[in-house]
């Protein structure tokens, strides 16, 4: 058993499928899966063509690359062209286009960036540079915001006096509510974050069906978990209930993990935060606390570029499902995965990027 | 980015475990976990192990999808 191959058969696949339709008798729903993981899961496995007459799937704001805005990769920039920093971030940032520059370009310049796997790899970097600051990017939803916290507990711990951390630190439920009271896209169901949830629990999450009377369903990321999200979902429908429920039991418990909340709490604090394409959402960012304050990148004094944004592209607008990735006119066009225009055509998990490599699979 | 894998925890030294998925090892933190031991599945995201899996809640939702398989009619 690995627990993943067990969760992609094709019998039981069209079984749910048939649920699916069973239970929406003809409607047509429209859901959005807010995670990125989701998006690419969706794609990867045909699952939007399949479901086409009964269910239209919006992508949303749950891709951490995606939603940073370009001035925070302009400070990313700024330090990498810093003398004595070395730049440590998560390989998924490297080819993201900020206002006039990437990570990837600044590194071929002759910038020390070192993409890595885990934040604690970063502590590694650190401690064989004594002599230099290396500054890591902190970007991420709660699933990755514990995971930080934690390194930046084992660098105090260490004493290591040269590592900082500059935070794009993200939360879901803040970002949700003001897709959900922005009322821009009718949604009649949502897929929320398995892993975010792993973390957070699900009550963050009851407003949604509460205040907004929005079916929610916490899914898992293979084919299996996804179709019987979308089965849970349009038996909600309907039976005209709205609900947050956990489809992901095996990893996503309704109180979801409190030592990974704690970790998180120790070291950040909510702040506003600066999301692409939804400005300036109140309580819907990570902030270290005072005590934390040492580990601060923003204290490092770099020039930073005034912020411009590509003309054209609609990333912004394709995170809050207000367009597809189709409609934006760069799409397949001059914005490709090869020479991306906007975040979302970069990440492994952006919307753009999944409809562009999987755009003959549906 | 929330990608996370289970992997199972075959090796423990204080707060770092290596986990074990098809035969590749990886060093994980179990900082974030408050009762682990080896054997167990671990939700694997960033280096760290951010939950542990649920192998009776995973058991039932594949007997779920196989008894579904199993019928013709859709249920009502």
């Amino acid at each position: 058993m690995r627990y993943l191959e067990e969760f992609r058969g094709a019998g039981e696949a069209q079984a749910v499928l048939g649920q699916i339709r069973g239970a929406l008798r003809g409607r047509r729903v429209r859901i959005m899966e807010v995670c990125g993981g989701h998006t690419m899961a969706l794609w990867r496995y045909g699952l939007p063509g399949l479901l086409q007459e009964s269910v239209d799937l919006l992508s949303g704001p749950g891709c951490p690359v995606c939603v940073t805005p370009n001035a925070y990769l302009d400070r990313a920039v700024a330090l990498a062209r810093h003398p004595g920093t070395i730049v440590v971030t998560f390989g998924d940032l490297m080819r993201v286009p900020g206002s006039s520059s990437t990570l990837l370009a600044e590194r071929a310049r002759g910038g020390d960036i070192r993409p890595v796997y885990s934040p604690r790899d970063a502590l590694d970097v650190a401690r064989a540079h004594p002599e230099r600051t290396a500054v890591f990017l902190g970007i991420g939803f709660e699933t990755t915001a514990p995971t930080v916290a934690a390194a930046l507990i084992s660098a105090r711990e260490a004493g290591l006096a040269n590592f900082r951390m500059l935070s794009a630190l993200k939360t879901m439920p803040q970002a949700l509510r003001a897709l959900a009271g922005a009322g821009e896209v009718r949604l009649d169901g949502l897929i929320l974050p398995g892993h975010v949830t792993a973390v957070t629990g699900a009550a963050p999450f009851h407003f949604l069906a509460e205040e907004f009377r929005i079916p929610c369903v916490v899914s898992g990321f293979e084919p299996l978990d996804l179709l019987q999200s979308l089965w849970m979902l349009a038996r909600q429908v309907s039976e005209g209930r709205a609900e947050v429920e956990i489809q992901y039991l095996r990893a996503a418990r309704p109180q979801g993990n409190p030592r990974a909340r704690e970790v998180l709490d120790r070291v950040f604090c909510s702040t506003a935060a600066q999301w692409r394409g939804m400005g300036a959402i109140p309580g819907s960012g990570l902030a270290l606390r005072e005590e934390w304050s040492g580990f601060a990148a923003e204290a490092i004094p770099v020039e930073v570029e005034a912020e411009r944004e590509h003309p054209g592209c609609r990333c912004g607008d394709v995170i809050r499902g207000a367009v597809r990735p189709e409609e934006c006119s760069l799409f397949a066009g001059p914005c490709r995965p090869e020479s991306p225009a906007g975040a979302c055509m970069v990440s492994e998990e952006g919307a753009c990027a999944a409809h562009y490599r999987y755009r003959h699979h549906s | 980015m929330c990608l996370a894998v289970p992997m199972k925890l075959v090796e423990m030294n204080g707060p770092l475990g290596v986990v074990e998925l098809g035969g590749l090892r990886r060093e994980v933190g179990l900082d974030l976990l408050a009762d682990v031991r080896v054997g167990d599945y671990l939700i694997v995201h960033a280096g760290y192990a951010i939950e542990k899996l649920d192998e009776a809640e995973a058991l039932k939702t594949l007997q779920l999808f196989r008894d579904l398989a199993g019928e013709d009619e859709p249920q009502p």
